[in-house]
């Protein structure tokens, strides 16, 4: 289709784009279509409001969180690019990629996107989860009737169970460790980007 | 179970002494006048104070009666899935009742006197199953899957029609199914009949089996779809079948194709015609509100019936009648009537459902029509199962090669066990011309059993092959906590980003449609009114509101009016509970609507609240009774029980008895509240810099609404931001939208330190309409500058 390599064209450095997060030519221009239609001023860059006006995200307890991940601390405005590499993290994750030791690893890879899961919790960026930040995460996600007392002990509950070096806090291996069960690639991954 | 059995045997009881006098009375008496001023010439000897009259009622009083018996047969079987396990689905089960009660009739008759007829079923039945299917269909879903479906409906339906009948000829000439008096055109005319997918049997069965909505919506709409292609196929063999085999050549079979053309676009452009007017006749209905309702229903049923005299597609036309007039309809009708309508569809959907299953039933105790071929019957339901598998993994793997999300292997298998075959096909079998087809009743009877094949065989092993085909995971051991809380996380997290990336897509097309639908077609369609109001997220803040402001008054009640008195200490609300210290000074200029204890309310419909939820409000009169501290406090349990569940475990949404939409609504109601209210927290600090006075009736009443209408400024630019389109804000406007900061203004809401004046009025033995008026004189003087001001 003509369109399809003149759009392409349009979106600078797209080749780059595309080696480094994988995803098909028709995933690109689908994405692009879709930044634009949330870019509703058309200055070719999205701000918090953008997102905000996603009516199913004011209804998703941490959706608030998840706009917080486009947006690097102190920038104001995520471009096509940064947003099209956030969403590379939701690839499913390619089984038969060739083991090339010098490459750096993918961006939709097992570790990185338990790091990205990790950054959501941890707001101030430290490293850890400390418990602050696990009650925060924890009543944003409990209904409204459990009790402050109740929220507290929940969260004590949970670093001791995966705090293995006793600092009160939840480091990233810590975090990786107690989630070594989990099909990762199946629970954060968008099946409409491989 | 015991209710169950004693529902059954009651029925059994009623049926048989009521049916044999009835039937009597059929078979005498036929030379009696029907005109009720003659009922009393006959033979009059004296005169007689009470008669029997059964001629006069006979007709109208069969039908109430079967539908009470209808009736009767669903309540038992919903009874019997609740007390034993429900392995056979509802279907089955009426089908299987039919049985007993035709075994009924057929015993105490000799004869089949009520079958289902073909005209019943088609003109009386089958349109509101249609209507309430197509009402309540997810637009969004449907028209972005629109190319799969069209391509399951059309050449799958086609492909099934061919290859079953040019089977079947193929073994009849192979001389396996003895001899039969049939020859090609029958049996494609035969294949063309069987081979559509049934609406009926597909919601009936999916509706207990939860599939993901992608799988759900592709079944159901092919079912819907397929229908345009069935009528032509069944009228053109039908035709073909009357002119006999030597005068068909290519000029008729062009016809044919062109037929499907006309016949299908014609069908579905006659449906959105009449959605229009539907939607034209609510945005007038201004004065007279009662009868919108009644709009809905009998323009759908017009629909259908213009269709079926212009031989177009009459399924087709009442489709898409439903689905276009859905959001206009919704939008003009008052709320009431929107309850009404919705409430009436699935009542007159389920009723005839159930009526369809019965008779289905029914219809089989009748020796007249079975004709017993075992090749024929056998080789029939071979086929139509086989080539169903092969059709759809053909078509499922040429439209993956074009589809942005491929259907998986599992949803194939699902989507091919479950194209079952339903009444439709047995109302053609019926309507066929006995003489041109002499072999009507083996079609009749080999219908018939695959019809109950796929609804109760399939049905019952619909649900295990799911279930069994899912399970791949690893063994559910015990989860830890972080596990569980991580696990729910990752959830939300791909619905938001799900969400992000625009599930649905969100190209050129859809976006110009968009455009175009919001500037000319809504202001064609829609009541001025309703189209200020369609702000999704303002509704959504709207009804928010009411549904605080009832759970605010039910719970008040609830716990007793009285309590407020007689308590010495303050009625302490505990809004905290609900709202978390930090926000209670924010709640009431959002939460809090009051706009229930006006006098004159406007149209908002307190049924359609959910009342019987958890009140998100909870007066905790007696604060120190509450202490729960329970020392050994399950945290798993709690984990289990109240963490929000995302969107992706509500996927099923349509549903025959029940109307809900995705999640469960008091939590979407408390989701939101929080995220727009910190939303609103982060603006406002951000923008004022200052932090809102902690309590707020300390201060003097102006300063209290001067805050007040900062805050609002705030909020209201804030939201502007939102909306840069919008030229004036909804809220802005002086119509009847309730706009909750403005009422807020005139009217301060009930904060919980204001309830304290409750406590003086304990001697009050009055409702509770004597506390709010004693709290209305407070408010005479309204601020009307600040009003004014605003706007």
């Amino acid at each position: 289709m003509g369109s399809t390599s003149s759009t392409l064209l349009k979106i600078p450095n797209v080749e780059v784009l595309m080696q480094e997060t994988g995803f098909s030519p028709a995933h690109i221009i689908r994405l692009h279509d879709r930044f634009k239609a949330l870019d509703k001023e058309g200055r070719g860059h999205l701000c918090p409001q953008d997102f905000g006006a996603i009516k199913e995200l004011a209804m998703n307890p941490i959706g608030d969180r998840i706009i917080g991940a486009f947006f690097s601390p102190g920038k104001e405005t995520v471009d096509f690019h940064t947003f099209v590499k956030i969403l590379a993290h939701f690839r499913p994750v390619d089984k038969d990629r060739p083991k090339e030791p010098n490459s750096p690893e993918p961006i939709n890879s097992r570790s990185n996107k338990l790091k990205f899961a990790f950054q959501l919790y941890d707001q101030d960026k430290d490293g850890k989860i400390s418990r602050d930040e696990l009650l925060k995460v924890l009543r944003s996600m409990l209904g409204m009737q459990v009790t402050e007392e109740q929220l507290e002990s929940i969260a004590d509950r949970t670093i001791q169970e995966a705090d293995l070096d006793r600092d009160e806090a939840i480091s990233f291996e810590e975090f990786r460790k107690s989630l070594e069960k989990v099909n990762i690639d199946h629970k954060m991954s968008i099946r409409f980007l491989r | 179970m015991a209710s169950s059995i004693c529902l059954c045997l009651l029925r059994a009881v009623f049926l048989v002494c009521f049916v044999n006098p009835l039937i009597q009375g059929l078979s005498g008496d036929v030379n009696l006048v029907q005109d009720p001023r003659h009922r009393l010439e006959k033979n009059l000897t004296g005169l007689s104070i009470v008669t029997f009259d059964w001629h006069h009622v006979q007709t109208p009083y069969l039908v109430i009666t079967w539908v009470f018996v209808a009736g009767l047969a669903k309540l038992s079987v919903i009874e019997l899935n609740h007390h034993v396990i429900s392995v056979v689905p509802e279907s089955g089960l009426l089908i299987i009742l039919g049985f007993i009660l035709g075994g009924i009739v057929w015993g105490a008759d000799k004869a089949q006197t009520f079958k289902l007829l073909p005209p019943t079923f088609f003109y009386y039945l089958l349109p509101q199953i249609i209507l309430d299917a197509s009402y309540f269909m997810p637009n969004k879903l449907f028209f972005s899957n629109l190319g799969s479906i069209l391509i399951y409906a059309i050449f799958g339906t086609c492909w099934n029609a061919a290859t079953v009948g040019l089977s079947l000829w193929g073994c009849y000439e192979a001389g396996v199914m003895g001899n039969l008096d049939i020859g090609l055109l029958q049996f494609l005319l035969f294949g063309s009949l069987i081979a559509a997918v049934d609406p009926v049997a597909v919601i009936a069965v999916f509706e207990e089996v939860h599939v993901n909505e992608v799988l759900f919506i592709l079944v159901f709409g092919e079912s819907l779809l397929n229908d345009g292609v069935t009528v032509v196929l069944y009228n053109v063999f039908d035709a073909f079948v009357a002119l006999g085999g030597p005068r068909i050549d290519a000029e008729e079979i062009f016809k044919g194709i062109f037929s499907f053309v006309v016949v299908a676009f014609g069908g579905s452009f006659l449906g959105v015609v009449f959605a229009v007017l539907l939607s034209l006749l609510t945005r007038c209905t201004k004065h007279i509100q009662i009868i919108e309702a009644g709009f809905v229903f009998v323009v759908g049923y017009l629909a259908y019936l213009t269709a079926d005299m212009l031989s177009l597609s009459a399924i087709l036309s009442v489709t898409f009648c439903g689905i276009c007039c859905q959001k206009y309809v919704n939008a003009n009708m008052d709320e009431k009537s929107v309850t009404t309508v919705r409430h009436a569809m699935k009542v007159l959907a389920n009723g005839s459902e159930t009526m369809i299953f019965v008779f289905l039933g029914i219809t089989a105790i009748d020796t007249e029509i079975w004709v017993w071929n075992t090749g024929f019957i056998l080789l029939t339901l071979l086929f139509v199962f086989i080539y169903r598998i092969i059709g759809v993994f053909l078509l499922t793997w040429m439209l993956n090669k074009f589809r942005l999300v491929p259907i998986e292997v599992i949803d194939q298998v699902v989507m091919s066990y479950g194209g079952l075959r339903g009444a439709v096909a047995y109302g053609l079998a019926a309507m066929l011309d006995k003489d041109k087809i002499p072999e009507k009743n083996l079609i009749i009877s080999t219908t018939l059993i695959v019809v109950y094949f796929t609804v109760i065989l399939q049905g019952i092993t619909m649900k295990p092959l799911v279930q069994w085909l899912k399970v791949k995971r690893a063994a559910h051991s015990d989860l830890k906590l972080i596990e569980k809380l991580n696990n729910r996380a990752f959830d939300h997290i791909l619905a938001a980003v799900e969400d992000i990336c625009g599930r649905i897509g969100d190209n050129w097309w859809t976006r110009g449609w968009n455009r175009f639908e919001e500037n000319y077609i809504s202001w064609l369609l829609m009541k001025p009114k309703a189209r200020k109001n369609r702000d999704y997220l303002f509704s959504i803040f709207h009804k928010l509101n009411l549904e605080d402001a009832v759970n605010y008054v039910s719970e008040g009640e609830r716990q007793g009016s009285l309590a407020f008195i007689r308590s010495d200490e303050v009625a302490n609300v505990d809004f905290k509970k609900q709202f978390g210290s930090e926000f209670t000074d924010v709640m009431p200029d959002i939460m809090v609507n009051m706009s229930n204890y006006e006098l004159g309310i406007e149209n908002f419909s307190v049924t359609s609240i959910v009342k019987d939820t958890i009140p998100s409000v909870s007066l905790d009169i007696h604060g120190k009774d509450r202490k729960n501290a329970a020392d050994d406090i399950n945290a798993h349990h709690l984990l289990q029980q109240h963490l929000y569940r995302s969107r992706k475990n509500h996927r099923h949404k349509f549903s025959r008895s029940h109307f809900s939409i995705n999640q469960s609504e008091d939590e979407v109601q408390e989701i939101f509240q929080r995220t727009m209210r910190s939303r609103l927290e982060s603006f406002k600090s951000a923008k004022m810099g200052v932090n809102p006075a902690k309590k707020i009736t300390k201060h003097h009443k102006k300063d209290l609404t001067h805050k007040v209408k900062d805050f609002h400024d705030a909020s209201f630019t804030w939201i502007a931001q939102l909306y840069p389109t919008h030229s004036s804000l909804p809220w802005l406007m002086e119509t009847d939208a309730v706009a909750p900061s403005q009422r807020a203004q005139w009217r301060l809401p009930w904060t919980p330190n204001r309830l304290r004046r409750l406590a003086p009025m304990r001697v009050s033995t009055c409702s509770t309409d004597s506390f709010l008026m004693a709290d209305l004189e407070e408010h005479e003087e309204k601020p009307q500058t600040d009003h004014e001001e605003e706007m």
